[in-house]
């Protein structure tokens, strides 16, 4: 998904007060006609809004049901069962002995915490000389980020391939991190973040003798905490559900990272719907846990056109 | 689009970046206090960018240009390639396999893209309601959308398997069992919706900040002045949202005609016994790729989901602008 025209549209702290506001939001209810909402609209709502969760999280389900039913039980049965009469996490250690599949968590989770290193630090780092320091060229270096940014990663895979090759990073982990290590929509992220912040705190800080880096680093950075959070998640859900690049990047099932992996499974022992299941759940469950725990910033970060791709 | 006003509840947790949003070019800035910000050593603001620039012009940039000009050649993963001139793109007319790539890649985008204008705007109208217990539904309808499209892929190609949940359900009512995964246009239509559910909980998010800044005086009014729910949501709130449907359909269109995983994953890495079911970009990936990949030819047809996506973005913008005036 392309989340790059939100930014250009300024389309900025939108959804975050829908969701994000809490308290202050009570008694803005029924807002749109101020009126009370009568019983019968209240519990077709209820009704159509169950009705979109069993088709949203329904699938999620029947595939953690899928992942814990015994060797021995029929998952084919029509009608269907839904709860596995046998619970067992057999088919997660099975899914270990066919692909090591925890080494490719590991390798997932190495290539997305690197993807979240690089681009909080470039971002933020770009994103200042963007917005706070002068000199000539910072209207060309705006620029080329723009243009970055709109380039998009299905058209430039084999001229990137190439590069590749010729830098002997094919097939390695640092191959699969490098091209989306500073993504130029989280520089211009950052740049509008900074270019936010009051411009007094900095010049008494000048005033004061701190040099670019204190201020930087001291005064500008704290203040964008909350972007610089968004910019961490969008890194490390873009890292970790990536496929297309690795698939092309990585040829050596050794250096797989967990959705490459998962595509070989699926290619290769597709018979057995118990072992995708588990495998697929191994690499859900650690980004639903994450979105549960840090909603706010999922749904910011949709705002403020966190993610490319 | 309307800028959100600041009224509402600011984000918890504040910082200064909270603030009532400041044009971002003259933001209370001291004219004075530029010419003494500026004395810093000279070379850092270059080794601030240092990082972003060169990854930016490394690969994005750099790669673009490359794509542009390998397709007027004959270069092999292996072996440099020679200029060829327009050869590459002669040979792509005759190549029955593009015309089936950008002939899928376009079906998808006609086939989504209202799906994906509408659906998540009917679906946020939905979630705006503030009634106990929707800001877990909202959560909810966003998690196919944290999900990688590997794992929604791989989960929707059991649903509708041969003997997967979809069709024993169909069996057990009487329907009986369907081919989604093994006919030609049954399979792209799967994976049309299988990328409309994934997407579904994202471009909810976008409708319901559009819908939020939507003056609730003019709902009032339309109420006051006798006009039914239906009437007040064609009249109130569609022009409101109008402009966040234009952005919608430009977003999802250019997703949706470089659409590679949900095919790749439910048809196979051939996209189908004879590749039918084949799109732009998996016929990139196809031939560009590996150790015999002809990067030449790939680079050309890059170069065509270049132009086609570009053409996508300001056909959408236009048809906007049109409406306008």
């Amino acid at each position: 998904m392309n989340r790059q025209g939100e930014l250009m549209n300024g389309h900025r702290d939108g959804p975050e007060r829908e969701n994000g506001g809490g308290n202050s939001r009570r008694g803005r209810g029924n807002r749109e006609s101020g009126r009370r909402m009568p019983g019968w609209e209240i519990a077709l709502r209820y009704v159509l809004l169950l009705a979109v969760l069993a088709l949203t999280v329904g699938p999620f389900l029947w595939q953690l049901s899928t992942s814990l039913k015994g060797p021995h039980e029929d998952i084919f049965s029509s009608p269907p069962a839904f709860l596995p009469e046998q619970p067992t996490f057999a088919n997660y250690s099975r899914v270990a002995e066919t692909i090591p599949v925890w080494d490719y968590a590991l390798n997932s989770l190495t290539v997305a915490v690197a993807n979240v290193v690089t681009n909080c630090a470039g971002a933020a780092l770009a994103g200042y000389a963007l917005a706070r320091l002068r000199y000539r060229g910072r209207r060309a270096a705006t620029v080329a980020f723009v243009l970055a940014m709109l380039v998009p990663v299905e058209g430039i895979i084999i001229a990137q391939f190439t590069t590749m090759r010729e830098l002997g990073l094919n097939n390695t982990l640092v191959g699969v991190v490098l091209p989306l290590s500073v993504s130029a929509l989280n520089v211009l992220l950052m740049r509008n973040a900074f270019l936010n912040l009051p411009y007094e705190v900095e010049e008494a800080a000048f005033v004061d003798g701190a040099n670019v880096w204190q201020r930087f680093a001291r005064i500008a950075l704290p203040s964008v905490k909350g972007t610089l959070a968004v910019v961490a998640i969008f890194a490390f859900m873009g890292a970790w559900d990536d496929f297309l690049w690795p698939l092309i990047v990585l040829s050596d099932p050794q250096n797989f990272t967990l959705t490459i992996g998962l595509n070989y499974l699926h290619g290769t022992f597709a018979n057995d719907e118990r072992l995708v299941a588990a495998g697929t759940i191994i690499a859900v469950l650690p980004l639903i846990v994450l979105f549960a725990c840090l909603q706010r910033y999922f749904f910011r970060g949709v705002g403020e056109g966190a993610v490319k791709g | 689009m309307t800028t959100p006003t600041t009224t509402a509840a600011a984000p918890s947790g504040s910082t200064a970046e909270g603030r009532a949003p400041k044009n971002p070019r003259t933001g209370g800035r001291p004219r004075d206090g530029r010419s003494r910000i500026r004395r810093h050593l000279p070379t850092s603001p270059w080794l601030f960018a240092a990082p972003g620039l060169l990854v930016a012009g490394a690969f994005s940039l750099y790669p673009f240009l490359s794509t542009v000009t390998n397709s007027f050649t004959d270069r092999r993963t292996l072996i440099a390639g020679r200029f060829v001139g327009l050869d590459n793109y002669r040979e792509m007319l005759g190549d029955e396999m593009f015309w089936t790539g950008l002939r899928n890649s376009t079906l998808y985008v006609l086939g989504v893209v209202p799906a994906l204008v509408v659906l998540p705007l009917l679906l946020a109208l939905l979630v705006q309601k503030q009634i106990p217990g929707i800001s877990f539904f909202r959560s909810a309808f966003y998690t196919p959308v944290v999900a990688s499209i590997v794992v929604v892929g791989l989960i929707w190609v059991w649903l509708l398997d041969e003997r997967g949940l979809v069709n024993a359900v169909l069996e057990a009512v009487g329907v009986g069992r369907v081919g989604f995964l093994s006919d030609q246009w049954l399979l792209l239509l799967s994976a049309m919706a299988v990328t409309v559910w994934k997407g579904l909980g994202y471009y909810m998010i976008i409708y319901l900040a559009a819908l939020a800044n939507v003056p609730r005086e003019l709902h009032e009014a339309a109420s006051v002045d006798g006009a039914g729910a239906v009437r007040r949501f064609l009249t109130v709130t569609l022009p409101a949202v109008r402009s966040t449907m234009v952005l919608v359909g430009a977003l999802s269109s250019v997703a949706a005609f470089k659409v590679f995983s949900e095919v790749y994953l439910m048809a196979g890495p051939d996209g189908g016994p004879a590749g039918e079911d084949t799109t732009l970009v998996m016929l990139v990936q196809r031939t560009g790729t590996g150790l015999s990949g002809r990067a030449g030819y790939a680079s050309a047809i890059s170069v065509v989901v270049f132009v086609v996506t570009v053409a996508l973005m300001l056909l959408v913008l236009r048809a906007d602008r049109k409406e306008d005036a």
